[in-house]
């Protein structure tokens, strides 16, 4: 679905807001995650203002306002309103909305393992030799898997520091260096992240299996 | 000279639109007033309808505290937690149904068939008997019409549990506005009255069901950040433990298994269920059961009570823990705790709240209405006379699709805000390739087997194309109902895609129709019931005037014939008044009042000449 170029109901020419600026009537919703929360383009966000946001076009939106309104309206909210769901799930996690930017313009996906970052082959090995051992002797390996688990979460809080870094980069200069850099980083932190994940499960496997 | 007020009383007396809270135990509904959402009680003034349904053998239809005795009378003819069966398959309840003394049909594989007296009735169409009562309640409450309703339904409930909870709400003659989750509902309602802000847990223990919800309130936004739950747990389980122990004690005292016979079971399930009530008020209490002049009493003390349910209570804590783990928060950042359902006025329950979330739940709402009452305000919200409230619910389960290999590709997370929506461009594999299939999945798991089958859907008469070259866009969809909608688009064409709807679990749209047919067939005799009613408060009136009228001067002047033609119609009256013949009723009606037409006329002159007396003085 595409945005027209004049109003469903009255014909005049269509603004950027959800409502006819003529008949006041609900267009229907525009694709760009950031044009429809009314903001340009920047991958440094605030939180509470975009929560805000949120919550406003909710109330303008969502399909409970529509109940009594014309067939067309109402499929306009419903369509709109899981929009806004969907912008607002991805614009408030850095990480899904700076993959949502790269995607705008036009960089190849994140693609998860496509290769392993050299810089995490060290801690790839250590904790796979931690979880061996962890399976061996719970009790005695509990130990270095904490510090593994403390490791990775530095790993991925740099990460972090530094993606918020590039993320005022690029809304300075909107250059396309920085978007690959943000790229790069993305790749290893999702490394990080499956690393944490599997920890995690495997924790949990043998702690339940002790209960 | 000031213009005539003009009244729209047709406007003032609509009926509202009501919310319901069908209960695998207990059902409800309740109305928003200019003052807040108030329960609708029943005609026996009761506020819980009992989820009991009995199907008689003249076709009659008995719903709550009246079905309670049919049930231990006729336990054949008889249902109770039907939700239990709600958008199930007869795979998923083969286990359970061991403790039910339901009988299933055959062919219940997609939609089970319950067997009462020899007809057949599937889930959604027993729930349409409850939903109908209550509909009945509300319109001889407001003395109108009633004709919409918000429905709850348990957060966790998936796709095919929710349609068919709609579909049952279609069936009751009922335009369902919307399904709202239970423990989101009881959120709204606790909401109301305070200007909370801040992070709530919901903690909702029913019948059959558990649902955990946390929400963010703000400004009068009901935001839920995540729900978790088992829609196959809550008191049932617990009375179910306490049956199997009492059925054995049973037979080692009396050397008799009585599990097999569905009076003696009724009545111990009911002897069990009135122990584990008191329980939550006294320390210990009296398992009491009689039948066939034998008697059965058991001790049963809390402290043990709680060692047999403690692993039931237990299985409602990983649920709190998955649901904070996804909504990303911390137990200390938990505000406020709220309990709902029945099962949580049990000590034990309490303390495990008490425990994990480190802080005193809210029990001020009684935990049987709250999520009607919330329902209630949702109505409200929908109709527009509240308007600074919105909720903002979630999906419980991932949605996904089949693809090679059966693995599960997820299009929508669990705990996505709804409505939500997911794209997909789907191809052909081979040369001229006119039909593709899509099976959509619910549930966490990664291979499709061990997800829930929700439909397959066929996108049809695609154009013909060599392999790989024709795009079609599947759009999939849920609702604010948490219920899935798809359509597709040719993006070579840009036309619409027709795509057919294959439910693995549930009534098709035609299923529904006929039922809807059915209910009408019901409505008619609804509508004789009603009739034979007015004729009863009619022959009430009638008579009553005619025994006062009896004391009065003008009854003495009556010749003595007349005086025997009355006493005769009287009597015949009598005789007829508890038949179901509202014709014949109405025919002694008329008899009694032409018999009577002398006395009126009496009673009028001498009326008459009192007052010209009067006005002569």
């Amino acid at each position: 679905m595409s945005a027209p170029d004049s109003c469903w109901h009255c014909g005049r020419p269509a603004s950027e807001s959800l409502f006819c600026a003529y008949c006041n009537r609900l267009q229907p919703p525009a694709l760009d995650y950031f044009r429809f929360f009314g903001l340009e383009p920047r991958l440094a966000l605030d939180p509470e203002d975009l929560q805000q946001r949120f919550y406003q076009l909710s109330r303008k939106l969502h399909p409970d306002r529509y109940l009594a309104a014309t067939p067309t309206e109402r499929q306009y909210s419903l369509e709109g309103a899981a929009i806004l769901n969907d912008a607002y799930r991805v614009l408030r996690d850095p990480v899904a909305r700076a993959e949502y930017v790269l995607r705008r313009e036009g960089l190849e996906e994140v693609s998860p393992g496509r290769r392993t970052p050299p810089e995490l082959l060290q801690e790839i090995f250590e904790l796979n030799e931690a979880l061996e051992e962890f399976r061996q002797d719970p009790e005695g390996a509990r130990q270095i898997l904490e510090q593994t688990r403390g490791r990775l979460a530095d790993l991925r809080r740099q990460a972090d520091a530094e993606l918020a870094r590039l993320f005022a980069e690029w809304d300075q200069t909107h250059q396309r260096g920085a978007l690959e850099q943000i790229r790069a980083v993305l790749e290893g932190r999702r490394y990080v992240s499956k690393l944490e994940t599997q920890l995690e499960e495997e924790l949990a496997r043998v702690g339940a299996h002790r209960n | 000279m000031s213009a005539p007020i003009e009244i729209d009383f047709g406007a003032a007396r609509r009926a509202p639109a009501i919310g319901i809270d069908l209960g695998t135990t207990n059902s409800l509904a309740a109305f928003m007033d200019l003052t807040g959402p108030k329960i609708i009680p029943g005609e026996d003034g009761e506020r819980l309808l009992p989820s009991l349904v009995h199907y008689g053998a003249g076709g009659e239809i008995t719903v709550g505290n009246a079905a309670r005795r049919l049930l231990i009378e006729q336990p054949e003819r008889a249902v109770y937690s039907i939700k239990r069966l709600m958008g199930k398959g007869l795979d998923d309840v083969r286990e359970e149904l061991s403790l039910f003394p339901f009988r299933v049909a055959e062919g219940s594989q997609s939609v089970i068939r319950l067997d009462l007296g020899g007809r057949l009735f599937t889930p959604p169409e027993i729930s349409a008997f409850i939903l109908r009562q209550l509909r009945r309640n509300a319109e001889a409450f407001f003395g109108e019409p009633v004709t919409q309703a918000v429905i709850t339904v348990p957060a966790y409930f998936n796709d095919a549990q929710r349609q068919a909870t709609k579909d049952a709400g279609r069936i009751a003659g009922l335009e369902v506005l919307r399904l709202v989750n239970e423990p989101t509902a009881a959120a709204l309602a606790y909401g109301l009255d305070k200007r909370r802000e801040g992070i709530v847990a919901v903690y909702d223990l029913g019948g059959g069901t558990f649902d955990i919800s946390i929400l963010r309130l703000k400004d009068g936004i009901f935001e839920v950040l995540a729900t978790n739950g088992d829609t196959h747990l809550g008191g049932d389980d617990i009375d179910n433990r306490l049956m199997a122990i009492a059925l054995e004690d049973v037979a080692s005292e009396w050397g008799e298994d009585l599990s097999q016979d569905r009076v003696a079971v009724q009545l111990l399930r009911r002897a069990v269920i009135a122990a584990k009530e008191q329980l939550s008020f006294v320390p210990r209490t009296l398992i009491e059961f009689q039948y066939q002049g034998r008697n059965y009493r058991r001790e049963l003390a809390r402290a043990q009570f709680e060692k047999l349910i403690a692993d039931i209570v237990d299985r409602t804590l990983g649920p709190c823990r998955n649901a904070l783990r996804d909504a990303q928060l911390g137990v200390e950042q938990i505000d406020e705790v709220v309990l709902v359902g029945g099962s949580t006025r049990i000590p034990l329950v309490r303390q495990a709240v008490r425990n994990l979330f480190r802080a005193e739940p809210h029990t001020e709402l009684n935990p049987e209405e709250v999520v009607a009452l919330g329902a209630a305000v949702q109505a409200g919200i929908l109709m527009g006379s509240v308007q600074d409230k919105l909720l903002l619910d979630v999906t419980p389960l991932s949605l996904g699709i089949e693809t090679l290999g059966g693995v599960v590709e997820r299009l929508i997370n669990r705990n996505s805000t709804i409505p939500a929506s997911a794209a997909q461009v789907f191809t052909t594999a081979v040369d001229g390739q006119r039909n593709v299939l899509i099976h959509v999945v619910q549930g966490e798991r990664e291979l499709a087997r061990d997800c829930r089958s929700l439909a397959r859907f066929e996108l049809k008469d695609i154009e013909p194309l060599p392999a790989g070259m024709a795009r079609i866009e599947v759009r999939f969809l849920i609702d604010a109902n948490g219920i899935l909608n798809v359509a597709a688009r040719d993006l070579r064409t840009g036309k619409e895609q027709s795509v057919e709807v294959k439910p693995s679990y549930g009534l098709t749209d035609e299923q529904v129709e006929a039922m809807i047919l059915d209910s009408y067939e019901h409505a008619q005799e609804d509508v004789r019931e009603r009739q034979v009613r007015e004729a009863r408060l009619e022959a009430d009136r009638i008579l009553a005037a005619v025994e006062k009228a009896r004391l009065e001067d003008a009854y003495l002047e009556l010749r003595d014939a007349e005086r025997d033609a009355i006493e005769q119609a009287v009597n015949a009256l009598l005789m007829v008044y508890h038949s179901e013949d509202y014709l014949l009723i109405r025919a002694h009606i008329d008899k009694l009042n032409q018999v009577t037409m002398r006395l009126a006329e009496l009673m009028m002159n001498s009326a008459v000449r009192a007052a010209l007396k009067g006005t002569k003085l």
